[in-house]
């Protein structure tokens, strides 16, 4: 890690909009706590945004749902934002997506509304300065832990944000994403399904159904789970003795209707499940707006670690596995 | 006696390990010895362990190891199992709680409903030492049991939209204090004047699975003196 002077307030928010989250890569080793996991929804983008700014893995960054937030700048800043096109400016003119930019003290940063995907990712190089509690700085407004308060709570208007003082040279990422890894949150998601779990309760028409529709995002959706809209599905296990839920967990309450599980979830729980979608797609899902068809597809644990293990591999090479499946 | 356990995937990093079918407090020296094991196997590529009730969920980092490797430790771990002998029983607290309509006005409720006397609700829960089953809806929130079957009761039909903390409630055959204010389905019985969610504790729940737990019946002078909050419940909103 670089060489890090003192802290001290860099950006003020001038409005909140509905959900600005600081998040790291989420709160480990407490889930036997009743704590849920925290961290990016989507870790695809939020880790393209720390990269580009040449942030390590783990950094905090902005994690900023729908738009509506306006920040201002209190020193020169290099920053990046990925994910969601929320229509983002700066001082009224249209902001690159997946590349470092220079952000002047004065000018003001504004995320307006969703045109592609649901949320964006603003990482400063250095890394925002927040105090872990649980270990972590992920931000998780029912649980009232984490981001800069502490206390879980999203950014309010009058916030001040403070920023690790980055040197010149802050890192050796790239400085641009090639535009094949840039995805378009518009078009129809397929998401890979681990299978797992209760899959064998469900009854053959409906696990027929499950992997042949192209289900609806629903509007119930959140950091805690994404609902899916379509064929009512059925398992001959209505309630199970509650146990504990990995991220991306597709559970299947009485009403027939998925819930895809993700980062802000309940630790346990009781309904049946069909397994659990692999990270990338789970942060995919992150992306869409009610009413996108998504479809399910089975797929391989083999064939998602290698995807998941090549997707970590990009923005820790030190850390890369050698183990061949 | 276990049967034979099954290893369900969790996803990329995950495997639940299910010990046993139903509810028992004689589940818990093995699901203890379980996760002792997995420490000590895993070691850093061990991200998480949830214990409920039946299960174990093994979280583990899935670029020090691959699911099949994840599994085969799990198969080595479970050769030969024997339950924990009382070394990690769990620590004794007592919850000083002071049962009352003002902040437990669901008393009349559950009295009506076992066909016991409202005192005898207040006996009959405050006997027994209970075991944590499991952590989880809210952080520290404890789900414990098994209560006497003759205090069994529903949870509400329609959940309050706002349970405040240290709420002492019982729902079906489980019991639980809840840790801060949240939403909430059991019935109100009282309130405890400890502070079951800390952030000035070392992993701020006082409990964890396999604690022993016991409601101890305390006045409203004592309840208020160690710092309790005796606001009745129609004030907080």
């Amino acid at each position: 890690m670089s060489h890090r002077e003192k802290p001290q307030p860099s950006i003020q928010v001038l409005r909140a909009g509905p959900l600005a989250l600081l998040q790291d890569s989420g709160r480990f080793g407490v889930r036997h706590l009743g704590v849920t996991q925290g961290g990016p929804a989507d870790l695809y983008s939020w880790a393209w945004a720390n990269h580009l700014t040449g942030n390590p893995w783990g950094t905090a960054n902005l994690e900023i749902t729908f738009g509506g937030l306006q920040l201002v700048a209190e020193r020169d800043l290099d920053i990046a934002i990925a994910g969601a096109d929320l229509g983002a400016t700066l001082n009224n003119e249209p902001i690159p997506l997946w590349q470092r930019v220079r952000w002047k003290e004065g000018e003001v940063l504004a995320f307006v509304a969703p045109i592609n995907g649901l949320r964006a990712y603003l990482a400063v190089c250095g890394g925002f300065v927040a105090e872990p509690v649980l270990g972590s700085v992920a931000s998780v407004v029912r649980e009232e832990l984490g981001g800069f308060s502490g206390k879980g709570c999203k950014l309010a208007e009058g916030d001040q944000l403070s920023v690790h003082a980055g040197g010149k040279n802050c890192g050796q990422g790239s400085m641009q994403a090639p535009k094949e890894a840039r995805p378009d949150f518009s078009q129809p998601a397929v998401l890979d399904l681990l299978p797992g779990a209760q899959i064998a309760n469900f009854t053959g028409r409906s696990l027929f159904d499950a992997f042949n529709t192209w289900w609806q995002v629903d509007d119930r959706a959140d950091r805690m789970g994404v609902r899916l809209i379509g064929p009512k599905l059925h398992c001959n296990i209505r309630s199970l003795v509650s146990e504990g839920i990995n991220l991306g967990g597709v559970q299947v309450p009485p009403d027939g209707q998925p819930i895809v599980l993700l980062n802000d979830r309940q630790t346990i729980g009781g309904y049946p499940r069909l397994g659990s979608l692999s990270p990338l797609s789970a942060s995919r899902l992150a992306q869409c707006l009610p009413k996108l068809p998504v479809r399910l597809v089975a797929r391989g644990h083999e064939a998602a670690l290698r995807e998941y293990r090549s997707f970590r591999k990009q923005f820790e090479p030190g850390r890369a596995s050698n183990v061949m499946l | 006696m276990i049967r034979k356990p099954v290893l369900e995937s969790a996803g990329l990093d995950g495997w639940i390990v299910r010990l046993f079918e139903t509810i028992d407090e004689g589940n818990l020296p093995w699901l203890s010895a379980l996760s002792h094991r997995c420490e000590q196997a895993f070691g850093d590529a061990l991200i998480d362990l949830v214990p409920s009730y039946t299960t174990l969920l093994v979280v583990f980092d899935p670029i020090t190891l691959s699911s099949s490797e994840a599994r085969a430790m799990l198969c080595q771990v479970l050769v030969d199992l024997e339950p924990d002998s009382g070394v990690h029983d769990g620590q004794v607290h007592e919850l000083p709680t002071w049962y009352d309509i003002s902040v437990g006005p669901d008393l009349p409720r559950v009295a009506d409903h076992t066909g016991l006397a409202v005192t005898d609700v207040i006996e009959v829960h405050s006997q027994r030492t209970y075991r944590v089953f499991a952590l989880g809806f809210a952080p520290g929130f404890a789900f414990k049991g098994l209560i006497d079957p003759r205090l069994e009761c529903p949870r509400l039909d329609t959940p309050r939209k706002r349970v405040p903390a240290g709420s002492v409630a019982l729902a079906g055959r489980q019991t639980a204090a809840y840790p801060t204010d949240t939403p909430g389905g059991w019935n109100l019985l009282g309130r405890t004047s400890a502070r079951l969610f800390d952030r000035q504790r070392e992993g701020f729940s006082l409990l964890r699975v396999g604690d022993q737990v016991r409601f101890v019946s305390v006045s409203r002078e004592t309840f208020e003196r160690e710092g309790g909050n005796s606001k009745p419940m129609e004030l907080e909103s």
